[in-house]
């Protein structure tokens, strides 16, 4: 089916997509284009190229009929291009699964405002996913072209400076969230954090849903949870933090609690990601402004990550986010009690990590991602960890990452101090074997069981939780698998 | 172990392990000589976790791809100021990194007073906090009494 042109074009009346121009093959996408990719199921009796179209110009200018006021703009170079759209290994007939179309799709960087998520998304998701004669719909990946990238702040601190900052180099840093996760007043919930500071910890958390409630107002969270971080650290010279929840209900409230986290004197503030993108850019700027971390915790993205078919994959946000300037994000355990294939993950860290990101299909990373020195933004990892997984966790999740653990810490037998100091010892045992070579990943119970041999907490840990992995099936895996290139 | 005994400070990859022998130390100039690491000796006898500059015991080691030659170096500045604070810091220069890569504490004078938590009550509720080495009322080179 070809493009139509001219009055042909601009009859009224409801053409095809494929013959508004908004797909075409032969479109070569340049390097300042924005580029989405998305998994496509299309309704029974529709051609996928033609679902490919109406993604792409539904995306961009298009409506359901044809315009004649199209022809007041430069619309060839508005109109997003659909180029390619392959089948999905291992979905359509003789498969499990119906028909999955991988469709890649240009956009002109003009289409965008600079430096604004919020339109980015608006445009790209604001409109596709609804579609009638789409049965389901995935944003799978983007390539953000360098020219754009440099209109965003990034994020405000970044792996490097934050190391810098707390004096820690060399290995993962440490942290846990306070449980129990509602309920516990100002002051006993400051004991928690003094506890798991003090036993080894670098940082502890408010979680997602802790931000001021009648069990706890925020302000007396803050002044006990800084009594016990500044306590922490005369006891142990080392640099501590807690990030303090700054998630409210209006901005200007975000930003009060915000401001008395810097006059107490916090290094690290947190962020819920359901206070939306707008918000989260803003206070990637504040953060900047005022030498501050800040730590976004994920909320709600699996209501709409998980599932292969529909929805949006977690890589994409984390590209998102690391535009808008945040400097951690929760990304993924692989051995703890959140869904997570351990190739998608590393999928995800290498988006946070990178300066330059490859393309590796395996890692459900489709395109080439040169990070134009954005910094970097710290992976975390939280959620049913522990530390007889030490060596699971160093292997699959490298250096550069928060390792969090709350039951972890908090539930040991001989107390949170115990519980902190296990974690640390298995922690700085790992990384020393990992240094002098060993083969960790295979020698890892060994190693603890040595170190437990010295260190009491470290073996009621390994004893209390020897049992337990979290082995289900993950909903979202990779589509292909490593090609072994032939020896020639 | 539940408290942290002594007050030893716990900076550094590697404080919450019994203090590193020579050989151990040594495997981890090998890992940052292999990762082209540059390794630079450092010591002090302030201990506050803000105090970022130790005084370097010679320029970092850019060209000495030796481990048993860093070593002696570590061993001299032992020698040299045995009861202050000593670490090997290693520096990564690639870019992106462009920052230490690693840093772990070789020595430690024998006694470690610790730090006291100075509190001064201002507005409202608030606390204003200080964290206080002992040791530092007293002058450079005067903190801890070792020869």
């Amino acid at each position: 089916m070809n493009e139509l042109s001219g009055k042909e074009r601009y009859k009224s009346g409801v053409i095809p997509y494929k013959q508004m121009g908004y797909w075409d093959a032969d479109y070569v996408p340049k390097d300042t284009d924005v580029i989405a990719l998305f998994r496509i199921t299309p309704q029974p009796g529709v051609d996928h190229e033609e679902a490919a179209a109406a993604v792409a110009g539904e995306s961009s200018t298009a409506t359901w009929t044809v315009v004649w006021t199209d022809r007041l703009t430069a619309c060839e170079l508005y109109r997003a291009k659909a180029y390619r759209s392959e089948l999905v290994p291992n979905t359509g007939p003789g498969t499990k699964t119906e028909a999955q179309y991988f469709a890649y799709i240009a956009y002109d960087m003009d289409l965008f405002e600079p430096g604004s998520i919020a339109n980015l998304t608006a445009s790209i998701i604001g409109n596709v996913f609804g579609f009638k004669a789409v049965k389901a719909l995935r944003l799978e990946d983007m390539r953000i072209p360098v020219a754009y990238l440099k209109t965003f702040q990034g994020p405000a601190t970044g792996v490097i400076v934050e190391r810098e900052r707390l004096d820690k180099f060399g290995r993962p840093l440490l942290g846990a969230t306070t449980k129990p996760k509602l309920g516990l007043s100002g002051r006993n919930y400051g004991r928690v954090v003094y506890e798991a500071l003090k036993g080894g910890l670098d940082f502890v958390k408010d979680d997602e849903n802790i931000n001021s409630q009648p069990f706890m107002h925020w302000r007396d969270r803050f002044l006990y949870c800084m009594e016990g971080v500044n306590k922490a650290q005369a006891e142990t010279g080392e640099v501590k933090g807690h990030y303090l929840n700054v998630t409210a209900g209006t901005m200007e409230e975000m930003y009060e609690r915000a401001e008395f986290a810097k006059e107490l004197g916090s290094v690290i503030i947190m962020i819920d990601l359901v206070i939306g993108y707008t918000a989260i850019q803003s206070m990637a700027k504040w953060a900047r402004k005022n030498d501050m971390i800040l730590h976004l915790h994920r909320a709600g993205n699996s209501t709409y990550s998980r599932q292969k078919n529909h929805g949006m994959n977690f890589r994409v946000i984390c590209k998102w986010m690391r535009m808008a300037g945040v400097d951690h994000i929760h990304a993924g355990t692989v051995v703890g009690k959140l869904e997570g294939d351990p190739l998608m993950i590393r999928g995800f860290y290498d988006t946070l990590l990178d300066t330059h990101t490859e393309q590796k299909l395996e890692q459900g990373l489709f395109f080439e991602q040169d990070w134009a020195s954005l910094n970097k933004v710290m992976p975390v990892a939280s959620g049913g960890i522990h530390a007889g997984q030490m060596h699971q966790l160093v292997h699959y999740l490298g250096e550069d990452v928060v390792l969090q653990f709350g039951g972890g810490t908090i539930g040991h037998p001989m107390g949170i101090q115990a519980g902190a100091i296990a974690n640390r010892v298995a922690l700085e045992t790992m990384i020393m074997a990992r240094n002098e070579g060993r083969d960790y990943m295979r020698e890892g119970p060994q190693i603890l069981e040595d170190a437990a041999k010295w260190c009491s907490p470290l073996k009621a840990a390994l004893e209390t939780w020897k049992d337990i992995t979290f082995n289900y099936d993950s909903t979202d895996t990779a589509d292909f698998v490593p090609v072994a290139t032939p020896a020639i | 172990m539940m408290t942290n005994h002594g007050n030893r400070i716990t900076q550094g990859q590697f404080s919450f392990l019994p203090d590193l022998t020579d050989a151990q130390i040594t495997a981890q100039i090998e890992y940052a000589l292999k990762n082209n690491f540059a390794i630079s000796v450092e010591y002090t006898d302030d201990p506050h976790p803000r105090n970022t500059y130790w005084e370097m015991f010679g320029m970092p080691m850019f060209d000495l791809k030796d481990a048993a030659g860093i070593m002696m170096e570590i061993n001299n500045c032992r020698k040299t100021f045995p009861g202050y604070y000593i670490r090997v810091t290693a520096f990564n220069s690639v870019r992106g990194v462009e920052s230490p890569a690693m840093s772990y504490i070789v020595n430690r004078p024998k006694n470690e007073p610790g730090f006291m938590l100075q509190r001064t009550e201002i507005r409202g509720r608030q606390v204003q906090y200080t964290t206080r080495a002992y040791v530092t009322d007293k002058p450079a080179g005067e903190r801890y009494h070792e020869t």
